[in-house]
């Protein structure tokens, strides 16, 4: 299938996770991700896998523990209200050291918050998905082609590293047409001597467990789990750029206020603006040393964001504060536009800095 | 000449469970009917929360721990993609009744093709002793310190009657494991219950009701009395739902 076919971002995601090789899905409705549960209700039976609609967020992310915890490749999406009831399970799975895909297609919050697109749940994914010390590989599409590699990028870094891979989605993502490739190339095989799959009276039996009673037993899990994280930061961190080669204000944007912000740089630029973008893929690991270097050039920041600025903090950290990061955002389901942008890049680049 | 031996469905590993526990009865009846199935080799196991959390080091068979109430999503989860294994959940009262009841409910409504081992002793062990959703009216536990009140925390929950009313449930029973009539009757129990799965005719769910001598402030031998006077009389023992046996008698289920 390497032609071009138009398909809606939660669609093509359904269908890029069955040619990765997903064939368990396990779900519960919720706007505005609910044809990825819809497109996998109808396909799913039709090619010998499992749909199945559970009786709650919490239910469906212990499915995908069962799921996963017999070496197969499954997932379950959500939007932002689902995704907190699912934090229970996204701790059982890092502590579990379970591969799994999670998709989570954000709105408005906090509380039911609203059904239009937000990028508020980026401290969720990126800090606190649950109890306890852990991380997921979180990756940030940007248009439906996205949506469909980062699915398949998602259930390969899953299995490779043994942890939650997240899609942070967001509604105008999954709800808009794009044309798409999905030809996706070989699924990678990964060793799976830890999955349960009954011993067949031929080894030990196999236990996945995250209780460990003994403390320092318990923290040498906690250090082996960080040393793999770390290996992550350094090798799968990934980032696009936007007209940066001679840029001094540099804006941050993922997802939808991505788009919005390259409108909004090739306007600026009209102006005579230099203003470039990096967009990071993978917000954890978010690219640090991509944005070490580029604080050495630029005079400013700005990061664009659909929440009250949770973003804006890894860049903080990312350049030690070294120059200033503004915000332009719009939140409960509002996306800036392209003046809310242009406003905020003229703002910065008033900024004299100390180059 | 074979006298008496461990079941080879169970570890050699020492059980933690506390003196005159009913548990280690309860896991040995799971392992013999493992061995006399011959199903060792393709039974995954599900631990839940509570005193039975490290079932996992007990039974010779792959298994994982869930989060508390969450056992019966993960074993439908393992069973939807490993079907020709034999999934099975161990969970106590407080993880199946209170905070797991959803997943318990549904995975019967669904009819999951699994077997629920329910040990009730009335009360929240693990955590020292508070009153679980099946602590009888009166009785005195950590959290209900002068007995539960049924005015203001209401009445226990009675789980064989609620799910037998499921049309997915296909084999509900309730055993004790408290005298040796009644331990040969919860060991049949299971052993159907795995048959049925083993066959394919769906969930099954088998209430053992036990003893916590240690937070029922008991000699053991007390305790297995207590159930007789106090446990039994409240939930009754017997055959709630048998999908297959109605069948068999001339009903159109």
């Amino acid at each position: 299938m390497s032609e071009k076919v138009l398909m809606k971002g939660n669609e093509a995601l359904a269908e890029a996770a069955i040619m990765a090789g997903c064939r368990h899905y396990f779900g519960y409705p919720i706007t505005p991700q609910t044809e990825i549960a819809a497109y996998m209700a109808k396909r799913m039976p039709k090619i010998g896998g499992v749909f199945l609609q559970a009786e709650s967020e919490i239910a469906a992310i212990n499915m995908v523990i069962g799921g996963a915890s017999t070496g197969r490749r499954v997932m379950t999406s959500s939007s932002s209200p689902g995704i907190s009831l699912k934090s229970e399970g996204l701790s059982y799975l890092a502590g579990c050291d379970l591969p799994a895909l999670v998709v989570n297609v954000q709105r408005g919050g906090p509380g039911l918050g609203g059904i239009q697109p937000s990028q508020s749940d980026y401290f969720h994914a990126t800090r606190g998905a649950g109890h306890g010390d852990f991380h997921m590989i979180v990756l940030a599409p940007s248009s439906v082609q996205e949506m469909v590699n980062l699915t398949f990028k998602g259930f390969d870094l899953a299995e490779k590293y043994r942890m939650t891979c997240m899609i942070l989605s967001d509604g105008t993502m999954g709800q808009m047409m794009e044309p798409v490739t999905l030809d996706m190339g070989e699924i990678q095989k990964y060793d799976k001597s830890w999955a349960l799959t009954g011993t067949k009276g031929e080894r030990k039996p196999r236990i996945i467990n995250s209780l460990f009673l003994q403390p320092d037993e318990l923290e040498k899990f906690n250090f082996a789990r960080y040393e793999r994280y770390k290996k992550i930061e350094e090798n799968e961190s990934i980032y696009e750029e936007y007209r940066m080669e001679d840029a001094e204000v540099c804006i941050v944007a993922f997802g939808v206020a991505s788009r919005v912000s390259k409108n909004a740089i090739d306007k600026a630029r009209e102006q005579g603006i230099k203003v470039g973008m990096i967009r990071p893929v993978t917000l954890w690991p978010f690219p640090k040393k991509r944005f070490e270097e580029a604080a050495d050039k630029v005079r400013a920041f700005v990061s664009v964001e659909l929440s009250m600025g949770q973003m804006i903090e890894d860049i903080e950290l990312a350049t030690r504060c070294r120059r200033p990061v503004l915000l332009c955002n719009r939140t409960g389901g509002m996306i800036p536009t392209v003046e809310n942008v242009l406003e905020k890049i003229a703002e910065a680049d008033k900024i004299g800095g100390t180059r | 000449m074979k006298v008496f031996e461990k079941p080879h469905a169970l570890t050699d590993n020492v059980l933690h469970y506390c003196p005159g526990c009913t548990h280690g009865i309860i896991h040995r009846l799971v392992a013999e009917v493992i061995d006399e199935l011959g199903i060792e080799g393709r039974t995954i196991g599900v631990a839940s929360v509570g005193c039975s959390v490290m079932a996992y080091n007990y039974f010779n068979v792959d298994m994982v721990q869930a989060a508390h109430g969450r056992a019966p999503a993960v074993a439908t989860g393992v069973k939807r993609t490993e079907p020709d294994n034999i999934v099975f959940t161990y969970q106590g009262d407080g993880d199946l009744a209170a905070i797991g009841t959803a997943e318990m409910v549904h995975s019967a409504a669904r009819g999951e093709n699994i077997t629920i081992i329910f040990v009730n002793n009335a009360i929240y062990g693990m955590t020292g002793g508070q009153m679980a959703p099946t602590t009888l009216p009166g009785q005195v536990t950590q959290t209900s310190p002068y007995g539960r009140d049924v005015k203001t925390v209401g009445y226990p929950v009675k789980v064989c009657e609620m799910v037998s009313q499921l049309d997915g449930a296909a084999y509900i029973e309730r055993v004790a494991v408290n005298n040796v009539k009644n331990v040969r009757n919860a060991k049949k129990a299971i052993k159907k219950a795995f048959e049925y799965q083993v066959e394919g005719k769906g969930f099954s769910l088998i209430e053992l009701i036990s003893s916590c001598p240690t937070n029922w402030g008991l000699t053991p031998s007390k305790a297995l009395e207590w159930i007789d006077e106090n446990m039994i009389p409240y939930y009754p023992l017997g055959v709630y739902k048998d999908k297959y046996a109605d069948k068999e008698a001339g009903s159109d289920d």
